[in-house]
């Protein structure tokens, strides 16, 4: 392994450590009974909040489904089951935002060398 | 501070994906003419540590949560456009994938945490840090370990934590302004609001406060602690 190679594998693997540590990220706010961001509710809760469920934003608030919803699998919201697929879901996340970071900038350097 | 679906209308949203689409345009032409090959590792590992730190959920009082973004650190370590590129990557995976901020609003998160907050915080960090210090020539690059060491002091560690405080309290005043405008662009035949029902006159101190005594030095202290430990051991890969 290069020098420089094994420069960076001390950072991966602090960033690894980072992702062991994210389900502090859970705990914290379940510790101190915080609910999620400002302003970053679902739809019950925004009827519990504003009184009623904006039409619009009924409409387009599921416009999308995303796999892993709250970086959690589906069955797997409680408890230790929380923090694993909090972790996994980091895991996967930082494999996933890693290769569209190498594939855009190779694409974005495609026939430049310098 | 990431907007979910529904709670932007299509003018904001629209505006903001038409906003941001140019703003990936130009930091797309930066980083192809002036980006090293060598520099992706660390590009790649920003865009991750970025989308790691914004797990971390910090509760406050008043029962919300906040976390740090990372943004202007990265912004420091890499360059502004490549770091637009980087914090967007991230932004836009948690949309996806983990249906963190929507993805009609990706165009306004990334706004306003890739580039409003992030850019206006670098700019503040400069200002403080002065001018950069060019590396040129393969014997300054072999040296640079021993010149960055040298030449990143307390001015940059001080802008730094000012460039990031400032940074994500403007991303949250950005992200605070949008939704507040809603219940004045867009109301059904009722006179109720379409999208986000909340005025400028509560989002804007609500998410504010939030800020500018928490997430805001959350932010500078992650931001300087990074610094600091990079100086020390891996000083080569801060660009200043």
């Amino acid at each position: 392994m290069s020098v420089k190679a094994r420069r960076f594998k001390k950072l991966w693997i602090g960033l690894g450590v980072m992702v062991l540590l994210a389900p502090m990220g859970l705990i914290l706010p379940e510790f101190f009974k915080a609910g999620g961001a400002w302003g970053e509710w679902g739809i019950d809760e925004i009827k519990d909040i504003a009184g009623y469920i904006p039409e619009g934003l009924r409409k387009l608030s599921g416009i999308w489904s995303a796999p892993f919803p709250d970086y959690t699998f589906s069955g797997w919201d409680k408890g230790i089951r929380s923090y694993l697929s909090y972790i996994i879901s980091g895991l996967l996340g930082v494999a996933v935002v890693v290769g569209s970071a190498y594939l855009i900038i190779l694409i974005l350097k495609r026939g430049r060398h310098e | 501070m990431h907007i979910p679906d529904g709670y932007l209308g299509p003018v904001t949203y629209g505006g903001l994906w038409a906003a941001m689409v140019s703003v990936w345009f130009y930091a797309s032409r930066k980083i192809r003419t002036s980006l090293r090959i060598a520099e992706i590792p660390m590009i790649a590992l920003s865009a991750a540590f970025s989308f790691v730190i914004m797990m971390f959920n910090i509760p406050v009082p008043g029962g919300t949560t906040g976390h740090a973004t990372g943004a202007i650190l990265i912004a420091i370590l890499i360059g502004p456009w490549p770091a637009v590129i980087a914090v967007s990557i991230a932004l836009v995976i948690q949309a996806l994938m983990f249906g963190d901020g929507g993805i009609t609003a990706i165009g306004a998160n990334c706004f306003n945490m890739a580039f409003g907050g992030m850019v206006s915080g670098y700019g503040l960090y400069r200002l403080i840090a002065g001018k950069r210090r060019e590396a040129q020539g393969s014997e300054e690059i072999q040296n640079s370990k021993f010149k960055i060491q040298n030449s990143f002091g307390a001015r940059n560690i001080t802008g730094a934590a000012i460039g990031a405080y400032a940074g994500i309290n403007i991303a949250a005043l950005l992200t605070a302004l949008e939704l507040g405008i809603q219940p004045l662009m867009h109301t059904g035949i009722d006179g109720r609001p379409l999208y986000s029902p909340f005025p400028l006159t509560v989002t804007v101190p609500v998410i504010m406060i939030g800020h500018a005594v928490f997430f805001g030095v959350l932010e500078a202290i992650v931001t300087v602690l990074v610094l600091v430990y990079l100086k020390k051991s891996h000083p080569e890969l801060i660009r200043g």
